[in-house]
């Protein structure tokens, strides 16, 4: 049992501080990833995040170019990507998909010169790696309470805008028609998603930070009814991802190739695609098994299989 | 008694509480017009609704009866021209409610996600307090009243079924109760019947026309076909080209006021119980158009 027990969780895992900074961290980013990734979801704003995290990209690398922890990088230009979008485009679907498109190409360019002048000046190939694909093992427990504080700012966000959102996710023009404000609902939560972009590129990379942010959250939409468990159901299911995730990582470094530890962003992704087929499949049999029982029922004609226009 | 509120400075158009002058009335437009750019949406519009009134907006695509609903909703401000609502009630839309708005509204062309995670009794609940910031609490009174208007639009069998996952009929149904528990006395439905089969359709109209007699609840729904409601409409209001004609269908479904809307020959024919308007022979002498208009308000 011990042996199980030691392979699983091998030496000096709950003693490494860095484990233990990769663990807190991780895990509270995961939360707030998973709770704003479902109204992102409901939103089909999972492009935006996404967007968002590449914009977050340019500014990781650029602290790296000036020696400041790669987190207010991506915070600051997360957020302020989040404002130019905002500011741009938001009246119309297709202005908002082209400011996107305009703001993320800019960025991309951005941190393309960034990184080339952090790999070449500074001689560093990690901050590449460290911006692009996250470095959990290496966050300073310094940040701790900042991640922590950001959380909470995030989450707060998607909190105090609940239920005019999930109005609006049913229809933005009831929301409109009952007097909530849907412009300003929405960036409020578009300054949450941001910084949960953010966080969530620290943990596992800015390129990744959007499968966090979407996959247990469009799981979760699949398993649960309600709003409030399908919000439980994300961030339960973030926080596996991630601790797993880490948990494999350390593991790794006695896998073969021996001492060549697999990177934990890889994991915490992988695991996430898992939890996603393993919901579908289940969704899946559910219906099927289901479907004979229900059988026809009087009343109204079936569903319309398309909606045109 | 509140005169109309002015929407801004620079818009004439005025949306607002006001005292209509027979009393009676729920809703009143006077002279509406709403104009995008060079196009003209709406063209003096005007009608009233009074409560418990079933008054059918008939039109064909594009002639500018969701633009009237939502000028109703506050969500467009007319270029020109006032909608007043009865008086003692908040305003609606821009005006940002703080009681139970005087009106509820079912959007057109809803087919939800399939994967949005809300029960139909969850829709119905954000009809509540939806506009609200937080999470909100449950009461025993709250699940009371959204079990009660569940019933009242006969939704109770599928209230705990993912609402994305329902038919077209039982989504506009659950969306009639989300509009209905804010307690509104002036329900507008923008062509709720586009999507649902006759049988559907027909249970949609015959709810509506029971809540309109039963609770005195004016309905005010947009449709392109006329001849579902003919049976339950108490009043109808015309619109073809951005202009409107109102008044009992006997006043206005004929060949000479419908020709007047239209500004061109058209003839009104009854097939088999069905009322068809079609395109009819040129004559030389047609009726001017807004003069047919102004008789039957």
């Amino acid at each position: 049992m011990t042996a199980v027990w030691d392979a699983i969780f091998q030496a000096g895992f709950f003693s490494s501080d860095e484990v233990q900074v990769a663990l807190v961290v991780g895990g509270v980013v995961a939360v707030v990833s998973g709770v704003v990734g479902v109204f992102a979801v409901l939103r089909g704003q999972s492009f935006a995040g996404h967007a968002l995290a590449d914009v977050g990209s340019t500014g990781g690398s650029g602290a790296f170019l000036v020696g400041a922890p790669p987190m207010w990088g991506f915070l600051v230009f997360s957020v302020a990507g989040a404002a130019l979008m905002e500011l741009i485009g938001i009246q119309r679907a297709r202005g908002r998909d082209l400011a996107t498109g305009i703001v993320l190409g800019g960025a991309l360019g951005l941190s393309a010169l960034f990184l080339y002048e952090d790999t070449t000046v500074h001689n560093t190939t990690g901050a590449t790696m460290t911006v692009l694909f996250g470095s959990i093992f290496a966050i300073s427990s310094s940040l701790t309470p900042w991640v922590v504080a950001l959380s909470a700012i995030s989450t707060a966000g998607v909190i105090v805008c609940y239920r005019p959102l999930l109005l609006a996710s049913v229809h933005p023009d009831l929301a409109a028609a009952a007097g909530v404000p849907v412009r300003q609902i929405g960036a409020v939560f578009l300054g949450s998603l941001s910084v949960a972009v953010a966080l969530s590129s620290i943990t596992i990379g800015s390129i990744l930070s959007t499968a966090l942010l979407i996959g247990p959250a469009a799981t979760a939409v699949r398993l649960a009814r309600r709003p409030g468990l399908a919000m439980l159901w994300s961030a339960l299911i973030a926080v596996v991802s991630v601790w797993l995730g880490v948990l494999l990582a350390y593991d790794s470094y006695t896998w073969p190739p021996k001492h060549q530890a697999w990177p934990a962003s890889f994991f915490v992704v992988a695991v996430v695609f898992l939890f996603y087929l393993g919901a579908d499949a289940g969704v899946s049999l559910r219906a099927r098994l289901r479907r004979p029982a229900a059988g026809q029922v009087a009343g109204d004609g079936p569903a319309p299989a398309g909606v045109s226009g | 008694m509140v005169p109309p509120l002015r929407s801004s400075e620079d818009a004439p158009g005025t949306y607002g509480e006001g005292a209509p002058p027979t009393g009676a009335d729920l809703l009143r437009l006077d002279d509406v017009n709403v104009r995008f750019g060079d196009r003209q949406v709406l063209r003096d519009v005007a009608f009233a609704i009074e409560p418990g009134q079933f008054v059918g907006l008939i039109g064909s695509n594009g002639a500018g009866k969701t633009t009237l609903l939502r000028v109703i909703l506050g969500l467009q401000r007319p270029t020109s021209g006032a909608v007043h609502l009865a008086a003692g009630h908040e305003l609606g839309g821009a005006g940002r409610p703080r009681r139970a708005p005087l009106v509820g509204y079912v959007p057109q062309k809803v087919m939800l996600d399939p994967d949005l995670p809300l029960r139909a009794r969850d829709v119905v609940a954000l009809g509540i307090d939806g506009r609200r910031p937080g999470i909100g609490l449950p009461s025993r009174s709250r699940l009371a009243l959204v079990d009660r208007l569940l019933e009242q639009v006969s939704a109770t069998r599928f209230a705990d079924s993912r609402v994305g996952e329902l038919s077209g009929g039982e989504q506009q149904r659950v969306l009639i109760a989300h509009a209905l528990i804010g307690r509104p006395r002036l329900l507008l439905l923008d062509e709720p019947l586009a999507n649902l089969d006759l049988n559907a359709g027909q249970d949609v109209v015959n709810l509506l026309a029971r809540l309109a007699h039963e609770q005195q609840i004016a309905i005010l729904l947009s449709a392109h076909e006329m001849n579902p409601l003919l049976p339950v409409m108490d009043r109808v209001v015309y619109l073809a080209g951005g202009r409107a004609v109102s008044g009992r269908t006997d006043e206005v479904i004929r060949t000479d006021v419908l020709s007047g809307l239209y500004g061109r020959p058209v003839e009104v024919l009854e097939v088999q119980g069905r009322v068809l308007v079609v395109a009819g022979l040129e004559t030389p002498d047609l009726p001017v158009v807004s003069a047919g208009a102004r008789a039957t308000r």
